[in-house]
């Protein structure tokens, strides 16, 4: 074999030892597993915490609000819809209390009237209906058919 | 190889003929394309989508708010991983899309009622594609499908160079102001491994969002898209989108 080419290889070899040495310590040891990604990553996104935890935990305790609830407009709606995410409500009940939102523009959102809103939904003109008032002196918002 | 030019015009004859009577066979159908591949690497495993009835959203909000709430997306009107548009056809023919905040503060009609020739809400989010444009053009692989069909970001891989923020056609990803990495919808990766629902499905209160696994022939994805007709957004883009709405108009983008 010519010197040359000896020398050559022997960079060569010293080159890939470096480039396989270097790849060891910098591709995470989950790299690949799946596919061309961190296989620990889909462990980390599943480990994000849980705000919203869902209505059949809410009427775990207030039953009664559950029962209003049943046979009203409202009944498929979930508690957190309005209330907000009640995870930190359910760990710590008394110092941590969901929302409880008031005031015409929130019932708006759904009520306000809009020609893109599906016409099965009840809707106001915000400015002229009961002008001044909070929705909630007439409607219950748990169940808002005034009776 | 005696007469070349007669060979190549048979094999040029033979692949051409090929390609269209194999496009005549099995027409292409951008529906069907994503929901072809179930569960592509996993026996039995899921593979996630999203159905979304345009005639039932009503144009509240709560999802793009409860979105934000679930995964402490950033409050300012820009980051958004799932947000509402209010889409106004104008008796003239012009197009008007609205979304302000997103939809969180609910939405005030903009155009006077006898000008309306029609409109509706459209609700939007990441479509978990099948083939992302996203997932191919990240360079260090910190952006990924996972075996169950969802695009998931490597917050730790990710290098903030915001290549998939620009592949993106459905404009779903931002990135984080504080943490300099990108963020998206994970389709509440870590509410469905445990058997929720996604914080938007969870919250809409018109049932207008459906969540469901296309490989459950009786779920409630699958009954969806079998009494309804839907349609996928951008479906000329052949992304394998896995996100199905209802009553689309030509008008969406």
């Amino acid at each position: 074999m010519p010197p040359q080419i000896k020398r050559l290889a022997l960079l060569f070899t010293i080159f890939i030892g470096c480039f396989i040495l270097v790849r060891h310590f910098l591709v995470p040891k989950s790299f690949g597993k799946y596919g061309h990604y961190r296989a620990d990553s889909v462990e980390e996104n599943k480990s994000a915490a849980v705000n919203y935890a869902g209505a059949d935990v809410c009427t775990g305790c207030h039953e009664d609000i559950a029962k209003t609830k049943a046979d009203g407009k409202h009944a498929r709606i979930a508690c957190e819809t309005c209330h907000g995410p009640g995870g930190k409500h359910i760990e710590d009940p008394s110092s941590f209390k969901p929302n409880r939102p008031k005031g015409r523009q929130f019932c708006g959102m759904c009520h306000a009237k809009n020609a893109a809103r599906p016409k099965a939904i009840p809707q106001v003109d915000l400015e002229k209906h009961n002008e001044g008032m909070e929705c909630y002196l007439c409607h219950k918002a748990h169940s808002p058919k005034i009776r | 190889m005696k007469n070349p030019r007669r060979n190549f015009l048979k094999t040029i004859a033979t692949i051409t003929g090929g390609a269209i009577a194999a496009s005549v066979a099995e027409p292409f159908n951008a529906l069907l394309y994503a929901s072809s591949f179930p569960g592509k690497n996993v026996k039995g495993g899921s593979w996630y989508g999203m159905g979304i009835d345009i005639d039932k959203c009503i144009g509240c909000g709560r999802c793009a708010d409860a979105c934000k709430k679930e995964n402490n997306v950033p409050r300012e009107p820009f980051f958004f991983r799932s947000w509402v548009e209010q889409y106004t056809i104008k008796n003239d023919g012009e197009v008007k899309v609205e979304s302000p905040n997103g939809g969180i503060d609910g939405f005030k009609q903009s155009v006077p009622d006898e000008e309306v020739f029609k409109s509706f809400f459209v609700p939007k989010m990441c479509n978990h594609c099948y083939k992302s444009p996203c997932v191919q053009v990240c360079p260090v692989g910190a952006t990924f499908e996972t075996r169950d069909g969802v695009v998931l970001v490597d917050d730790k891989y990710c290098i903030g160079c915001r290549y998939c923020v620009q592949a993106c056609p459905y404009g779903c990803r931002y990135i984080h102001p504080q943490r300099k990495v990108v963020d998206k919808c994970t389709l509440c990766y870590h509410r469905i491994t445990k058997g929720m629902t996604p914080a938007c499905v969870e919250v809409c209160p018109n049932g207008a969002r459906i969540f469901g696994d296309l490989n459950d022939k009786n779920g409630a994805l699958i009954k969806f898209l079998k009494e309804h007709t839907c349609l996928v957004l951008r479906p000329h883009l052949n992304t394998g989108a896995k996100v199905y709405y209802n009553s689309l108009s030509t008008e969406v983008r």
